[in-house]
């Protein structure tokens, strides 16, 4: 056993479900806007390590690849998020998504 | 066996920070916790061999977009409440925690490139492959990003305009006059 000793892929990808879950629970129990797009952050995290454990278990590029359009999406959804958070902060006066539970065309 | 004990490390900081991050109640402290946790994944993408990726993680994600994040809470937090807020946030108490995986992460980070040599073992891929994958056969994904990229910034920007809360507060403005008034904001 003296070749390499390498990161086992069942192990990465149970901290990235484990990660992705923290980061759903975070979604679906925090009344902030701001905690919600973190946990979003989170769990878009999540899915890029599953990424780059996966391609670097096949020692390819692709898995990388993947990660950087993640990190792409993730760009783009937080400067919509963030210009949503501030006409939410406009709008209702606080940063609570429950206020925004109704809509009115 | 030594860079298992470091994945180790890195991922239990990672999983700790994250777990704090979503249960904080002030979002600034949510926030530092979050980028500790980024940290952490870089370390981990830094030993399984991506260390491209791991740069882009610390520039982009715990550099631009948290910046993004530190931006608006910075803007929400004006006035009375935000010199309160700030009080609390330089409070020494809340800054040991967060400089304990700091530290634990850094100690790691020198570690790890001082003895990169005998330490990375597996197969390491470089941004030289990722550069030829990324514009060989996936050139199509990198025109559709910078697509996406575009239309966040065009609806970054309209969204972070004045107008909707004009348009709510006057009876029914016409539409010319909500497009002529815009312009003074």
């Amino acid at each position: 056993m003296n070749e390499a000793v390498v990161i086992p892929m069942e192990h990465g990808l149970l901290l990235a479900a484990i990660l992705f879950l923290i980061g759903l629970l975070g979604v679906l129990v925090r009344r902030n806007i701001i905690l919600i797009l973190m946990s979003l952050e989170i769990m878009l995290n999540a899915c890029g390590l599953a990424f780059i454990v996966a391609g670097a278990h096949w020692g390819i590029a692709d898995g990388q690849i993947m990660f950087m359009l993640i990190l792409s999406i993730a760009a783009a959804e937080v400067s919509v998020g963030l210009g949503l958070l501030l006409q939410a902060h406009r709008r209702f006066g606080s940063l609570d998504i429950d206020q925004a539970s109704r809509m009115r065309g | 066996m030594l860079e298992l004990g470091l994945f180790y490390i890195a991922a239990t900081v990672s999983l700790v920070s994250t777990v704090l991050a979503v249960t904080r109640y002030n979002a600034a402290h949510a926030l530092i916790y979050l980028i500790i946790s980024l940290l952490a994944s870089a370390i981990i993408f830094y030993l399984v061999g991506a260390p491209f990726a791991a740069v882009l993680e610390v520039v982009i994600y715990a550099g631009a977009i948290m910046v993004l994040f530190v931006f608006v809470i910075m803007l929400l937090n004006l006035g009375q409440s935000g010199n309160v807020a700030e009080h609390v946030l330089l409070r020494p108490g809340m800054w040991i925690f967060p400089s304990v995986l700091c530290v634990i992460l850094f100690v790691e980070i020198v570690y790890v490139l001082q003895s990169a040599e005998r330490l990375l073992k597996g197969v390491v891929v470089g941004p030289k492959d990722v550069g030829l994958e990324l514009f060989g056969p996936y050139v199509l994904a990198v025109e559709i990003a910078s697509m996406l990229l575009l239309a966040g910034l065009v609806g970054a920007y309209h969204l972070g305009r004045r107008y909707f809360i004009d348009v709510r507060d006057q009876p029914t403005p016409p539409p010319s006059a909500v497009l002529s008034g815009d312009d003074h904001e």
